[in-house]
């Protein structure tokens, strides 16, 4: 990519390394590449799905921000821009890896990963980031605000914010402030205003309600940086578009590196931006299974869990109808993950909609099985991964024993191929798969030692974890920075 | 004519604007707060806001918020929503019923439109479905004769203001401020803007102003240039501070006499 002179026309062919001719392929290498999907419609409907049930207050703002961003999506100067930033401060293109060792439990199948945990950052969070931070300062504001689960969308906003000069803002549940207390200080390192949400469940639905009750006061001088393919048009495909150099990117490595496309394209889904960032350049590629991963908490029969897709119903939530965890009332029923970047209960338009029509399947990964693909990822290859991305690493284990068992899924005599998006790196979850496994004055558990999974749950912290701190107090707070119900009330 | 459209031109023949009360239905409990708006009623509010109880109010501050939880928590839901309608009918006041959307949604558009009008509920307002999205309720409502209440705010672009008031009946709720439910020490001017451009394009159709207005002062003020004072954070916090359906109706004559204090419009 260092030397190439030819600037990409759209976000659609933004993929950094070229498209390689597939000779196995033909009906790979013959299709319009890095085509926009042609969901949504103009009003931003994924079939009933999607659409802006906000607000009238918010609908200028929307409205602007879809208006600029069709002009900027196309402004080959943008496209630059963008392209700069994601090759010289992220580090794209992000590798494929791949893990035999790993795969050994995957019933044969070959396993690539798409390793987004190795941008700038930690996740693929950042692709999207840059993109609103460009769009933010091309409508003229000068503060950003959003909202963050794991802490990671926290992050990269924060530092799109350092880096363009803008003032940021983020809610975060309370109780995911204590979760993931790591990245609430880089937050605060990079010169964000980290504001607990101590509303409803305390966690990222709750965090998602402050910000847009921020933005609905503060919207003459703010943009919301949304950091998933939900909420109202036109952030579901707006986030789409910054985040399918994903699977532009892996889908041309794999055709050049292995001259053929994926069985399997697996991937986490919380909100789902990831997983919609790879789904995309495969939709179009019939024979390529999209399994999304959604976290099955304790297990969706228990009630307890956050797997929208497999356990919800439709209605509206976060300004868009999508599939949704709610009871008889359609009041909305908190969500429960070991992963906070997870635990939500809604999920993106596009993906109920890619659900209904049967191009993609999701399904359920418990906390348990999730873990125990954490810890495998970790002790066979080296590679600590987000809990959120262990989801994925677990379907990736479940779908391999399952094609393996059936004799199925390869090409002739090949093996399944199976790719899964490493959204993210686990540095932020050390504290958690410590108290899970029991470690600190425990020994790690080893591949005998099966048991040590199970005897971790519920196990108590490890030395050095301070379950009562207040991850708020003494915020570095940023003067420009104007709290929503503060400056709500001074209105 | 409907009956919200009514009522409010009865205030206006009477030199005065419309009093508009909202309360949550289950805080403290479904009855305390049935008595509740019953009280605002006997206090002077010509119509009651009926809130459904939602767990993701996004449009509301901290007060409706903390009320809110509690019913939410309760399992409060729209039958004990279409009860609180009953008596609000039933003791002399127009009810209109406020919701987010996903509560209706779930319960089925046409089922509610058609128990909401059996028990004498007279439309609803809805915070978070704007016209463009509303294609079931448009029709539910046009099949069963409810008034539907869209929002506008100072945002609102001239068309969108145009467009949103074609699909309104009964009122208008102007949003006075860019922001969400709570008392304000000021309205300010931005209330008295929107409705002058709303009014370019009302008819005669009334236009009932809500955000920020919790005293008779206020009330007084924003009877000046609106066809309705909406008053909801005021009444909520009486219940918080524990002053029970005695203070609301307190509240309701000090708003009461201040609706009448203004010059109206003619």
């Amino acid at each position: 990519m260092g030397g190439r002179e030819v600037l990409p026309p759209t976000l659609e062919g933004m993929t950094l390394s070229a498209h390689a001719p597939a000779p196995d392929v033909p009906d790979a290498s013959s299709r319009d590449d890095g085509a926009r999907p042609e969901w949504p419609d103009a009003t931003g409907h994924f079939g009933v799905y999607g659409g802006r049930f906000v607000p009238e207050a918010l609908i200028a703002a929307l409205d602007e921000l879809t208006e600029a961003y069709e002009a900027m999506r196309v402004d080959p100067a943008f496209l630059a821009e963008f392209a700069r930033l994601q090759r010289d401060y992220t580090g794209r293109p992000s590798p494929i890896t791949e893990v035999p060792k790993f795969a050994e439990h995957c019933g044969g199948a070959r396993v690539l990963l798409k390793r987004e945990d190795l941008n700038h950052t930690g996740s693929h969070k950042i692709n999207n980031v840059l993109g609103q931070a460009l769009l933010t300062k091309r409508i003229g504001k000068q503060r950003v605000i959003a909202e963050t689960g794991a802490g990671q969308h926290g992050v990269a906003t924060a530092t799109a914010a350092a880096l363009m000069g803008l003032s940021c803002t983020v809610y975060m549940g309370e109780e995911d402030t204590r979760r993931q207390a790591l990245n609430v200080a880089r937050m605060r390192l990079l010169g964000a205003e980290v504001i607990p949400v101590t509303t409803g469940s305390r966690t990222l639905k709750d965090a998602i309600n402050e910000a847009f009750r921020d933005w609905v006061t503060n919207v003459e001088t703010t943009n919301y940086v949304f950091g998933t393919v939900a909420g109202p048009h036109p952030f579901p495909a707006m986030v789409r578009d910054f985040q399918r150099v994903i699977g532009d990117e892996a889908r041309a490595q794999l055709l050049e590196r292995e001259g053929r496309l994926p069985d399997v394209v697996l991937a986490c889904v919380g909100g789902g931006s990831n997983a919609i960032g790879i789904f995309t350049a495969f939709v179009p590629d019939d024979g390529v299974r999209l399994v999304g991963l959604e976290a099955g908490g304790d297990g969706v029969e228990t009630g307890r869990h956050a797997a929208t897709i497999t356990g919800g119903d439709p209605g509206v939530l976060h300004g868009a109808r999508s599939y949704l965890l709610q009871d008889v009332n359609g009041q909305t029923i908190e969500s429960h993950s070991i992963s906070a970047g997870l635990d939500y209960p809604g999920v993106g338009p596009e993906h109920s909609f890619l659900n209904d029509i049967g191009r993609a399947e999701y399904r359920p990964v418990t906390d348990a099985q999730a873990m125990e693909a954490f810890a495998l990822l970790c002790r066979t290859e080296g590679i600590i991964p987000a809990i959120e991305s262990a989801h994925a690493l677990a379907g990736a284990m479940q779908i391999g024993q399952e094609l393996g068992s059936r004799g199925t899924g390869g090409r002739g005599d090949e093996p399944p191929v199976l790719l899964v998006n490493l959204s993210g790196r686990g540095d932020k979850d050390v504290e958690t798969a410590s108290a899970w496994f029991g470690l600190g004055e425990q020994t790690a558990p080893t591949d005998g030692d099966e048991r040590a999974v199970e005897a971790g749950r519920g196990a108590e912290p490890g030395p050095g974890l301070d379950e009562d701190q207040r991850a708020t107090d003494g915020a570095v707070s940023n003067d420009e920075a104007v709290a929503g119900p503060d400056a709500g009330e001074q209105a | 004519m409907s009956a919200l459209q009514e009522r409010i031109a009865a205030a206006r023949a009477e030199g005065r604007a419309a009093l508009v009360a909202y309360l949550p239905v289950g805080y403290p409990d479904v009855d305390t707060s049935i008595a509740a708006m019953v009280a605002a009623v006997e206090g002077g509010a010509d119509v009651v806001e009926v809130g459904v109880p939602y767990s993701d109010p996004g449009m509301d501050g901290p007060v409706i918020q903390e009320a809110v939880d509690v019913a939410v928590r309760a399992g409060v839901g729209l039958p004990d929503v279409l009860r609180a309608v009953s008596a609000v009918a039933e003791a002399g006041a127009v009810p209109v019923v406020m919701s987010y959307w996903n509560p209706i949604e779930r319960y089925g558009v046409d089922r509610f439109a058609d128990d909401l009008a059996a028990a004498g509920g007279a439309g609803v307002i809805t915070p978070d479905l704007i016209p463009d999205e509303a294609g079931a309720w448009l029709a539910a409502s046009e099949r069963t004769g409810l008034d539907r209440v869209f929002l506008v705010a100072p945002s609102s672009t001239d068309v969108r203001l145009a467009s949103t008031l074609a699909a309104c009946r009964g009122f208008v709720y102007a949003a006075s401020t860019m922001g969400v439910t709570g008392t304000r020490a000021t309205v300010g001017d931005a209330a008295e803007r929107l409705v002058s451009r709303t009014r370019a394009v009302a008819g005669d159709l009334p236009i009932c102003v809500g955000l920020g207005v919790s005293d008779g002062d206020q009330a007084a003020e924003v009877a000046g240039f609106a066809d309705g004072v909406i008053v909801g954070s005021a009444y909520v916090r009486t219940l918080l501070e524990g002053r029970g359906p005695d203070g609301v109706r307190v509240l309701s004559e000090e708003l009461a006499a201040g609706v009448r204090r203004a010059k109206v419009r003619a």
